[in-house]
Formats: C-alpha cells, sequence, structure tokens
C-alpha cells in the first residue's frame, strides 16, 4: 500500500459492527471520485464486511493490513 | 447546595430524576440538593407505541402523559428548551432567556429525526417515529391494493433497531389477512451485508424473511428518491420500484450538542464512556484519551455514541448507574460497585408477525440468544406497553 497517498483516514477504533463500515459509508459519500480512505478498525467483523461492500458497491480494495490491534483497510472511491 | 440539572424529559431523565429523588430524598427534603428537568414539551412520550398506530389500532392520545405527572414530587420541571450549554462555566442557558447552573449535568436530549436530509423522503416515505407520520401510514396501508411495498432504512443510527424489520413483518402478516399477500411484492433493505446488525439476531430473522416471501436487499444504503419513476436509489448502484415505500428517516442528536461543542457534527452523538456513562471527549479533543473530559457530565439513552441500541430500554438501564455515581459524588464517596459501571444490558421485544413475538437480550460482552418466536413474548410486549407508566419512569422495574 505504499504507492497510494490516503485522501482520508478514519479511526474507528472505538467503534463496533457495523460502526467502521457506516463511517467509512460516510466518507465514501463526502470524497471524491479518486480519493483513498483508510478505515481503521479494532473489530473483527470490519475486514469481511467492509470488503464485501467496497465489491457491491464499485469501489476498490487497496488493501489490508494488520497493525498493532487493528486493521487498516484501504479503499479508494472510484465513481 | 449542589444542583443536579437533567436534560430531557424522556425515559432516561426521568428515571435518572426519580431515583435520584429518591437516593437523595432527604438531602433533597433538607434543601441541599436540587434535582431540575429540563424538557422542551413538557410532555413525556411513549416512542414505542407509535408504531402500533400504523400496526395495531393504538392512539396518540394514549402515549403521552405530562411529565410533572411521572416525576417524584422532590424533582422540578422547567418546561423550556435548551439554548447552550457552557460547559466551562457549568452553566445551561435555556431559549427564555434563563440560566441553570449545575455541579452535575445529566445529558438525556434523545434523538431527533432529520427526513429533510434526503430529498423527496417527506412526500415519497412513510414512517413511524412520529404519531403523524405513523397514522399517514396506516391510511396508507388501508388505501393499498397490491404493489411493490419497499422496507428500508435510510440512515444509521436510529431508534429502535428491530422496528423496521417488525413493520415488514406486521405488514406481511396484515396483507395476507386481507386477501392481498398475492398482490403484493415485499422488499426489506438494510444497510450492511445483513438483516440485522446483530449476528444472532440475523440468523433468527433471515430465514422468517425467506419464509414470509419478503426478499432481502443487504448493503442498500438510501441515496436518493426518484419521485417521478417512483424508485429508491441506493449508494451501491441498486434502484428499486415502489408502491407503497416505508423507510426509517434518519436520525441525529441533539442539534444543541454540536453548537456546543459536546458532540461532533454532523450526527451530533455524545462520546461516552461505556462503563461511567461521563462524557468522554468532545470534538476539540478526539483523541483516544480514556479520562472523562467532563467528569460532572452523564450522558444516557440515544445522546450517546455508545454502539447500543437506541431505545429505551437502554436508557432504562443505564439510569440507576448514573443515579447510583451522581448520588454518590453528592454524598461525597467514590462510586463503587457493581451498580456504578453500565455492563451494556439492553433487553426489547421483538415482533414476528401472527400474534408471536420474540426477547433480545444483551450486554457489551453477551450477544442475544434470541427464544423461538413465540405468542408469550408477543404479549409480553403488549402488556409492557400498557404498564409502562406505571413502571419503568417510575423505577419500578
Amino acid at each position: 500500500m505504499a504507492d497510494v497517498t490516503i485522501s482520508r483516514t478514519i479511526d474507528a477504533r472505538g467503534s463496533f459492527c457495523p460502526g467502521p463500515l457506516m463511517e467509512l459509508i460516510r466518507a465514501i459519500r463526502e470524497a471524491v471520485a479518486g480519493d483513498v480512505i483508510a478505515v481503521w478498525s479494532a473489530d473483527k467483523g470490519s475486514k469481511i464486511d467492509i470488503p464485501k461492500w467496497v465489491e457491491k458497491a464499485g469501489h476498490t480494495l487497496v488493501g489490508i493490513e494488520s497493525k498493532n490491534g487493528y486493521d487498516e483497510i484501504v479503499v479508494q472511491k472510484t465513481h | 447546595m449542589q444542583r443536579i440539572v437533567i436534560l430531557g424529559g424522556g425515559v432516561g431523565g426521568t428515571l435518572t430524576a426519580n431515583l435520584l429523588a429518591r437516593k437523595l430524598r432527604r438531602r433533597i427534603d433538607r434543601g441541599e440538593v436540587r434535582v431540575t428537568v429540563v424538557d422542551a414539551t413538557g410532555q413525556h412520550v411513549y416512542q414505542p407505541g407509535f408504531m402500533y398506530i400504523a400496526m395495531g389500532g393504538e392512539r396518540a392520545a394514549n402515549l403521552a402523559r405530562p411529565e410533572k405527572s411521572l416525576l417524584d414530587r422532590r424533582v422540578d420541571l422547567v418546561v423550556d428548551r435548551i439554548a447552550r450549554i457552557d460547559r466551562d462555566a457549568s452553566v445551561v442557558e435555556l431559549a427564555s432567556g434563563e440560566k441553570l447552573d449545575y455541579d452535575q449535568l445529566v445529558v438525556a436530549t434523545g434523538s431527533r429525526i432529520v427526513p429533510e436530509a434526503i430529498e423527496h423522503f417527506e412526500q415519497e416515505a412513510h414512517h413511524f417515529y412520529t404519531a403523524e407520520a405513523a397514522a399517514k401510514l396506516r391510511k396508507a396501508l388501508d388505501a393499498f391494493t397490491g404493489g411493490r411495498v419497499v422496507i428500508g432504512i435510510a440512515g444509521m443510527p436510529y431508534k429502535c433497531p428491530p422496528a423496521p424489520l417488525e413493520v415488514a413483518f406486521l405488514v406481511e402478516a396484515e396483507l395476507r389477512e386481507r386477501g392481498l399477500r398475492d398482490k403484493a411484492e415485499l422488499h426489506f433493505c438494510s444497510p450492511i451485508g445483513r438483516a440485522f446488525t446483530i449476528e444472532s439476531v440475523s440468523e433468527m430473522a433471515t430465514p422468517i424473511l425467506e419464509e414470509k416471501g419478503i426478499e432481502l436487499h443487504t448493503f442498500f444504503n438510501v441515496d436518493a428518491i426518484d419521485p417521478g419513476k417512483k424508485q429508491v436509489l441506493s449508494l451501491e448502484g441498486e434502484e428499486l420500484s415502489y408502491d407503497l415505500l416505508i423507510l426509517v428517516p434518519p436520525h441525529r442528536g441533539a442539534q444543541v450538542l454540536i453548537d456546543s461543542g459536546l458532540a461532533p457534527a454532523p450526527g451530533g452523538w455524545l462520546p461516552t464512556d461505556r462503563g461511567t456513562l461521563q462524557v468522554k471527549t468532545g470534538p476539540d479533543r478526539p483523541d483516544a484519551d480514556p479520562t472523562p473530559r467532563y467528569p460532572n457530565i452523564y450522558a444516557l439513552g440515544d445522546a450517546t455514541d455508545l454502539p447500543l441500541s437506541k431505545a429505551g430500554s437502554t436508557a432504562h438501564f443505564e439510569a440507576p448507574v448514573v443515579a447510583q455515581r451522581i448520588a454518590a459524588v453528592v454524598e461525597g464517596r467514590q462510586p463503587t460497585g457493581k451498580g456504578s459501571i453500565y455492563m451494556g444490558k439492553v433487553m426489547c421485544f421483538f415482533e414476528v408477525g401472527d400474534g408471536k413475538g420474540t426477547l433480545l437480550q444483551f450486554d457489551y460482552d453477551h450477544p442475544p440468544k434470541p427464544p423461538k418466536p413465540n405468542q408469550l413474548w408477543h404479549l409480553g410486549k403488549i402488556v409492557f406497553n400498557k404498564t409502562y407508566w406505571h413502571t419503568v419512569p417510575k423505577g419500578r422495574v
């Protein structure tokens, strides 16, 4: 994920499913096509739910990286 | 004089006030403590009843009582709107210009619906989050003779999470009873990847949706309504035609909390400590510091940002914690013991139609294990609704 520039990072670590997904959806609504959004989530469900949503909504999953106690899920808004 | 000010006369505010009046009655009688509830209307409304205006012959007149009639006589009631909370000076400014100084503040300002956040919502979509809207939905159901019914959720979080599923089940049962089921298509739209946020409840509800022939659309986040084509469009690119559209409107916290710098925009939900229910951090300090920023400000009910149901039940189980903690502070003690920490307890009834219901009971660490739907839990909900006025606000259950 080193070659993408993250436009916005959402720290949803205090939030539980579906909070991180809802935070991402809100950010996607506010973003413009091409923006890259990183979501930090400590909820294990996020790395399953968020990629499924990204696929359905037709955006791009840039990657998922496990950090210290949370996951960073990076999504690019494509339309 | 210790001044305890409680903002909001809903379940959380009323119950906290009455529990404090009970715990601190001698001090209140001696004039050492004053408990004041501020409410914009002075009417206590039993909001879970709205759904039954649409689906169960309930009347709006049965769902409101004067707040004063529910409060302990030791509690003062001020009927006014809140203009501003000055957290540095510990003052609540009211619309009338009156100022209330506080030593302990309880924010129980609830949530509000914002249908205007979605264009054409008000003319096209029905809902059941006010008595008027529920009555209008009832009329629309009476006039319905067949077609596509779309039921969905136009924003999260929202009050009473099971309600849209309950409405889907109840509408389906009603159409069957009226001999209209084969002339109707029912669609249920969920913003997330399953029918309900909590997995175990989703696992219970999904087969019922299938059995009743209600089509489930997951990841359907309402983006727009096209009144010309009679279509609801999702952010994910799905389009659903409707003849009758029933949507949970978007919800937000009280605007005054955003304006006073206590809660972040646009949601307006108060950052709240999950155990002590103290207001944690303001948007001006969005860090992960666990120290309560405002140790003398508590939040409960819909007003918080806690990952729990926005429901009277949540407020019902939070109020004893807030009351216990404040009483301890007033009495110069450290709040201790099990009852001084909120464990996330919530309990709600869940209608599945055909006179059956189930019960959702859970906390932060234990997801619900809903029993198989039966008539008992449906009757439990009816009895609870009817006896509410004598039980919950007065702290009798």
